[in-house]
């Protein structure tokens, strides 16, 4: 194995594009050298970031750091990506089971086993454990002055606008430090209608979201009610996945706010 | 190979992939068709000038963020998805999908055709 990881580390050296780093982030995680499999995935995320098998690797060392939090993310995404990628059903099967619900793991196991009839993994799935504690984090109370209290990047990765371009919530900041609230509002404003027609004249039925990748960062756009539009914006560094469950938290975020001052 | 040989075999590329159901290339300046390989029904013209003014205001927001220009975006409907990558003469490639489609696929050969295109 050794002499494995020693050939394909010389060659992602060589071609850093290469999706060598799969094989080489997997048996790094197999020695249990997990930071080095941490590094390797991420390079290898930010430069395949809608690569199903580099988010399920990705997760896959996550889970045996136990950061499940994050592996769900990463598998949720890995699913986004390819809905039927066996690792991802598998990993979120295992992750059900270790927080108690035992029907969604036996539903992600059954997709799994639908996908990949002759995988004996999947048709004999190893016992686990149960778990004494849910990893899910604690709902955080929400504030009544602002929007994003108590997410992450509120003021400064996290922006709600109306129709018009209005900001509701949050901020924005750029590398800088310096405040593009107001400037990149003004921009978006319209996005909302335009995505609505683009969506369907295609036939598309509602649209759920727009994600960009830029040359320094990530945007994730959402439409937390009809009128509203929120923008997430994080570094290169976070992946789209994550992004997208970020955004999906903050809507929900932006939602009950709506709500209670609209 | 004529231009317009070279942007087929571009188109070509994209729809190849399963879950695609048409392809452009597009003026992001105008909204013009350039090329097409789209499936009957889908109203070319009005998707490409609704595409070009979408990326336009993205391109925008985004340099205003300070993420720099945009290199994929990707609009997701309940239904299908709109994925398009711009290119830096000024052409955006586009692809019409499912919502089911392999967007790591069509990303990496949206990435192949904008490259064949310049």
């Amino acid at each position: 194995m050794a002499d494995e990881i020693k050939k394909l580390s010389s060659q992602l050296a060589q071609d850093p594009d290469s999706l060598v780093f799969l094989r080489l982030g997997e048996l790094l995680r197999l020695k249990g050298q997990f930071d080095a499999a941490h590094r390797v995935a991420v390079t290898g995320l930010e430069r395949h970031p809608h690569l199903a098998d580099a988010h399920d690797l990705y997760a896959r060392i996550l889970a045996d750091k136990h950061d499940y939090e994050r592996a769900f993310d990463e598998w949720d995404m890995a699913l986004r990506v390819a809905p039927t990628h066996v690792g991802a059903l598998k990993g979120l099967a295992f992750l059900y089971f270790k927080i108690g619900d035992v029907e969604q793991a036996a539903a992600h196991l059954e997709a799994a086993q639908r996908a990949a009839p002759d995988d004996p993994g999947v048709a004999h799935p190893a016992p686990l454990a149960p778990v004494e504690e849910s990893p899910a984090p604690s709902a955080q109370p929400l504030d009544e002055a602002r929007v994003f209290a108590g997410l992450e990047g509120a003021e400064e990765g996290l922006l709600l606008l109306d129709a018009s371009g209005r900001v509701l919530g949050g901020a924005l900041k750029n590398s800088q430090g310096q405040d593009v609230t107001d400037a990149v509002a003004a921009y978006l404003a319209g996005v909302s209608q335009e995505a609505a027609r683009t969506t369907k004249l295609l036939g598309l039925g509602k649209w759920t979201g727009v994600a960009a990748e830029g040359r320094l960062g990530h945007v994730h756009l959402t439409a937390p009610t009809g009128d509203a539009l929120l923008l997430v914006v994080r570094d290169r560094a976070v992946p789209m996945g994550r992004l997208a469950i970020i955004a999906q938290r903050a809507a929900g975020a932006a939602r009950r706010w709506l709500e209670a001052h609209g | 190979m004529t231009a317009t040989a070279g942007y087929g075999q571009a188109l070509d590329l994209i729809t190849r992939v399963g879950g695609v159901r048409g392809a452009m290339l597009v003026s992001a300046e105008d909204g013009i068709v350039v090329a097409e390989q789209l499936m009957e029904g889908i109203k070319g013209a009005a998707v490409a000038a609704l595409a070009a003014s979408l990326s336009t205001r993205l391109r925008r927001a985004m340099e205003a963020a300070g993420v720099g220009a945009s290199l994929f975006w990707h609009l997701q409907a309940e239904q299908g998805a709109l994925l398009v990558v711009p290119t830096p003469n000024g052409i955006l490639v586009v692809a019409v999908a499912e919502p089911d489609v392999n967007v790591g696929l069509v990303r990496l050969e949206l990435l192949r055709a904008a490259e064949v295109v310049g």
